[in-house]
């Protein structure tokens, strides 16, 4: 006698107990402490702050624990929150020319004002694994130097001045917003943008790297790589002027790209641009490849059918928490649709079955 | 954070009130996919967003919820979703088809017949049903714009000249009141005749692709055919082996690794109404109040 299967809601709660166990592993190893995530893992909350929207170290750290260190489970855990959020106003757009650079490259001229600035880069270290790290031994402090007096000016606006980038179209209409309004297509730039600086970093590395390697190659060159503090400011109507509420650290690129003219567009250098929470130099840099990448309409280039130049496929498929939940869904129960396509198969190798019989 | 925390039904009224909006087109179109500001969930996209969005927007404290997968109210899905309303809406839940005044599904539409008092939720994957022949979205709506379905037509046609018959078996595409030809979402194609001229309105929410649409009730639903090749709802050789009915879905039950199996009824709700009733199958045993 087949007994249905019951105790789904028992099942779930014993799953997520022993999920739990498993979070807090060896119960004789101290627990993770969220200011250690914040503090020593601070690059992977950094990425989770970046695709979940939402900038507090805090509840990053929280949610890389609670995910038990599983990044797209992470930020999901930051949006799911994130959407709960009431809003109370829109800031104003922050001044990356402002910002307290500490680390500042430009790949396109040797030295410039404002300086090379390596700041804390893996950039020319050796990866040997280190064992003294493994011997939990303390860093010995940093030589401090002397901060760089005077402002850190945009590389693009020295090729600006001799007009050989293409300029910007400047306009203070109020951006679409992605999380608020269906994603619709064709995207304007600042959509395409918004999309990209949450998009997956795995997913807008590989197109990156697809038009490095000929799919849509855009001759991207690092103009420009900045990290550093910026302050956010918000208008409070009460008051009439604007007050700083926080400061955030942020990694912007721009990329100069090579651009020989088209129907439209005189020869000139053309750019990508990538804006992320956090020091996120991979995506901030694989983001302004594929900015570039998806400018091929306005600056009348070719579509050569490369998937880094498809907004909609781009778009589409950036959001990994959209991907990862699609694609895992798949383990959820499909019995209805797989028992039709079970009749389906049956019937179509009984008729198969039948016509071979007749044939011979 | 206590579920005192959140709203009544989760989402804030704001997006009830966007969801409704969406709503209120979806019904004034059958058919026609409303584009809407789908919010991130604490389930995950593919999980039921959609569907899980659209019964919140819906859901008033006097409603009664039932919830199915698979036409089964004790799937693990059915069972995490009807929780997360007990908890953030403080509803009545049922597993009774009749006691139940919003239903959200995945999978399958219940057997017995809806109500004008019933609103029927689906949980919808990919709402588009041009998808798979054209992957564009600005393509797709420029085509239902057009009503521009010879693809389809196509399509359908091609599987009856490899097969003989049309090869789809679930999310079965229909034509709604002559206009728009819309994806039912993943049931089998046994329940599309439910689809039509139903008394129940049917909503059908996609979270991730952030559309929403509607049969509103007593709509003329038809699922493609030909003349020549009319629809074919399908049909068992088997019946329910608990309940003994006849015309109900059937899910397989593998019972050893020998071949042997059974077909019972996937409405489970259906099932265990007509083994009250005293309805007994080839493989049941008389009902017992317990089971309940």
């Amino acid at each position: 006698m087949y007994v249905a299967v019951k105790g789904g809601e028992r099942a779930i709660e014993n799953a997520h107990a022993w999920m739990a166990e498993r979070r807090r592993g060896d119960r004789e190893v101290p627990e993770l402490a969220l200011e250690q995530v914040a503090e020593q893992l601070s690059l992977l909350v950094d990425r989770v702050m970046a695709e979940g929207s939402l900038y507090d170290p805090g509840l990053a750290a929280l949610a890389i624990k609670q995910a038990r260190g599983d990044v797209v489970e992470a930020v999901f855990l930051m949006r799911a929150y994130r959407t709960t959020l009431p809003r109370f106003g829109a800031t104003e757009p922050v001044d990356t020319g402002a910002m307290l650079c500490e680390r500042r490259i430009s790949a396109t001229f040797k030295d410039l004002p404002g300086g090379q600035v390596l700041g804390p880069t893996f950039d020319y270290t050796h990866r040997l694994l280190d064992f003294k790290l493994a011997a939990e031994g303390e860093v010995p402090e940093a030589p401090v130097g002397a901060p760089r007096e005077g402002a850190v000016p945009h590389v693009v606006s020295f090729l600006n001045a001799e007009g050989l980038i293409q300029d910007e179209p400047e306009s203070d209409e109020t951006p679409r917003d992605l999380t608020r309004e269906p994603l619709d297509f064709p995207a304007d730039r600042a959509l395409r943008l918004q999309a990209l600086a949450r998009g997956d970093e795995g997913f807008l590395l590989g197109l990156a790297y697809s038009t490095q390697r000929g799919y849509a190659r855009t001759h991207a060159f690092v103009g420009e790589l900045r990290i550093g503090m910026v302050a956010v400011e918000i208008e409070i109507p009460e008051l009439g002027f604007s007050v700083e509420i926080a400061e955030i650290r942020l990694t912007e690129c721009e990329t100069v790209n090579q651009f020989k003219g088209s129907k439209s567009e005189p020869p000139q250098f053309t750019r990508g641009y990538g804006l992320v929470f956090g020091q996120s130099e991979r995506k901030a840099l694989s983001m302004s490849l594929v900015d570039r990448a998806l400018r091929w309409k306005e600056l009348g280039e070719d579509f050569v059918g490369a998937a880094a130049q498809d907004e909609e496929f781009v778009l589409a498929h950036s959001d990994n928490v959209q991907a990862t939940g699609f694609l895992e869904h798949i383990k959820l129960p499909h019995y209805v649709d797989f028992q039709s396509e079970l009749e389906l198969v049956r019937k179509m190798r009984r008729e198969a079955g039948a016509m071979q019989e007749a044939a011979e | 954070m206590t579920a005192e925390a959140y709203n009544f039904a989760y989402l804030d009224e704001q997006t009830k009130r966007m969801i409704r909006r969406a709503l209120l087109k979806a019904v004034a179109i059958p058919g026609y996919q409303v584009p809407f500001a789908s919010r991130e969930m604490p389930m995950p996209y593919g999980w039921g967003t959609g569907g899980v969005q659209v019964t919140a927007a819906c859901l008033t404290p006097d409603d009664t919820l039932k919830v199915i997968d698979q036409g089964a109210d004790d799937t693990t899905n059915a069972v995490s979703i009807r929780k997360f309303f007990e908890r953030t809406a403080g509803v009545e839940t049922t597993e009774e088809t009749e006691e139940a005044t919003v239903i959200q599904t995945r999978h399958r539409i219940p057997e017995k017949p809806l109500t004008e008092d019933q609103i029927l939720v689906y949980q919808v994957p990919i709402p588009e049903p041009l998808r798979f022949l054209e992957p564009r979205e600005v393509e797709t709506r420029r085509m239902h714009a057009l009503a521009e379905y010879g693809l389809m037509h196509v399509k359908l046609y091609e599987d009856i000249s490899q097969h003989g018959h049309i090869a789809t078996t679930y999310a079965y595409p229909v034509l709604v009141e002559d206009r728009y030809v819309m994806d039912p979402s993943p049931i089998p194609k046994f329940d599309n005749p439910k689809l039509s001229n139903s008394p129940a309105l049917q909503l059908f929410g996609a979270g991730r692709e952030q559309r929403i649409y509607a049969i509103p009730p007593y709509t003329q639903v038809v699922s493609l055919d030909f003349e020549d090749h009319p629809f074919d709802p399908g049909q068992w050789d088997e019946d329910c082996a608990l309940c003994g009915a006849s015309d109900t879905y059937l899910d397989e039950v593998i019972t050893d690794d020998r071949g042997g199996r059974m077909f019972v009824c996937s409405d489970t709700a259906h099932c265990r109404a007509r083994r009250a009733a005293g309805h007994v199958g080839a493989m049941g045993a008389p009902y017992e109040e317990a089971e309940a």
